[in-house]
């Protein structure tokens, strides 16, 4: 049974799109902002993961090379990579590391700091990405945050695109900071999910299957 | 008649919704941004879900017999 495809199905055309628009200017980094709101937007007004579920780009991006291309090996997802532990601790990481290009930025617009046109990838590796700079209107730490909020996408997209070639096209997936954080706000808001199946009809009122 | 198997989630699912898209049946759905959810009745055991399921936390389980 052939689903109809619908226009979000297409969504995976904006991550080459996204990192193609900050290979020529890197001021369009800014527009990866919306994918960080969105998500968090959904899940703490909407209660669900409607964006993982059917927006991500990055997640349809995966599954076409993964599933539909046949770049990935579909091998299992590595047991510490599903576990809590990684997971939660890869969301700390991911914003230190945010928090820390933030303050870098806050060094720029302070004065305290040059801009650097580079990209950070991997959170180590300085490549030089002065080519999508051209000098604007707007003051130095506009760039600097687009350098480095495109450092995040970029490496996050690699990382993504590393995991589905070994691993499951979507295994990027299963430790998404974002994922990870709305699942976070939907858990809080709605509980744990009620037991698959019911308890078999003798009821005793312990509120599994959400009733 | 019911297959013999079906799809059963474990503890550790992400909510990804991977599984949502790949079910033939449409027996799967994502109960409020938690977990996925198989509707039993629906699902026919193809284990396309299973195989998706990048979190491993699908699996097929028996139906019993005589219920």
């Amino acid at each position: 049974m052939k689903q109809k495809k619908r226009w979000y199905d297409y969504l995976w055309i904006v991550t080459p799109i996204y990192l193609g628009l900050g290979f020529f200017n890197i001021l369009f980094a800014w527009l990866g902002m919306i994918f960080f709101c969105l998500p968090l937007f959904i899940a703490i007004f909407g209660g669900s993961k409607l964006y993982c579920n059917r927006y991500c780009d990055r997640g349809q991006f995966l599954s076409l090379l993964g599933s539909r291309l046949g770049l990935s090996r579909n091998r299992p997802t590595p047991r510490w990579m599903r576990t809590k532990v990684f997971r939660y601790g890869f969301l700390i990481f991911f914003f230190i590391m945010f928090f820390q290009m933030l303050f870098t930025t806050y060094l720029v617009g302070a004065g305290a700091g040059s801009l650097g046109e580079f990209v950070k990838l991997f959170w180590t590796f300085r490549v030089p990405w002065h080519w999508a700079y051209h000098g604007t209107l707007f003051a130095p730490w506009v760039a600097q945050f687009a350098f480095g909020f495109y450092s995040i996408m970029l490496t996050s997209t690699l990382i993504g695109l590393i995991v589905m070639v070994l691993f499951k096209p979507r295994s990027w997936c299963v430790f998404c900071p974002m994922g990870t954080m709305t699942q976070w706000i939907c858990t809080l808001r709605a509980g744990k999910p009620p037991v698959e199946g019911g308890c078999g009809g003798s009821c005793a009122s312990c509120s599994g299957c959400g009733s | 008649m019911a297959s013999k198997r079906y799809a059963a989630v474990g503890n550790h699912c992400v909510a990804c919704g991977s599984c949502v898209k790949v079910c033939p049946m449409s027996a799967i759905s994502i109960w409020r941004g938690v977990a996925a959810r198989v509707d039993r009745e629906k699902c026919v055991g193809c284990g396309k879900c299973e195989r998706e399921c990048p979190a491993g936390t699908i699996t097929l389980k028996s139906r019993e017999v005589g219920v």
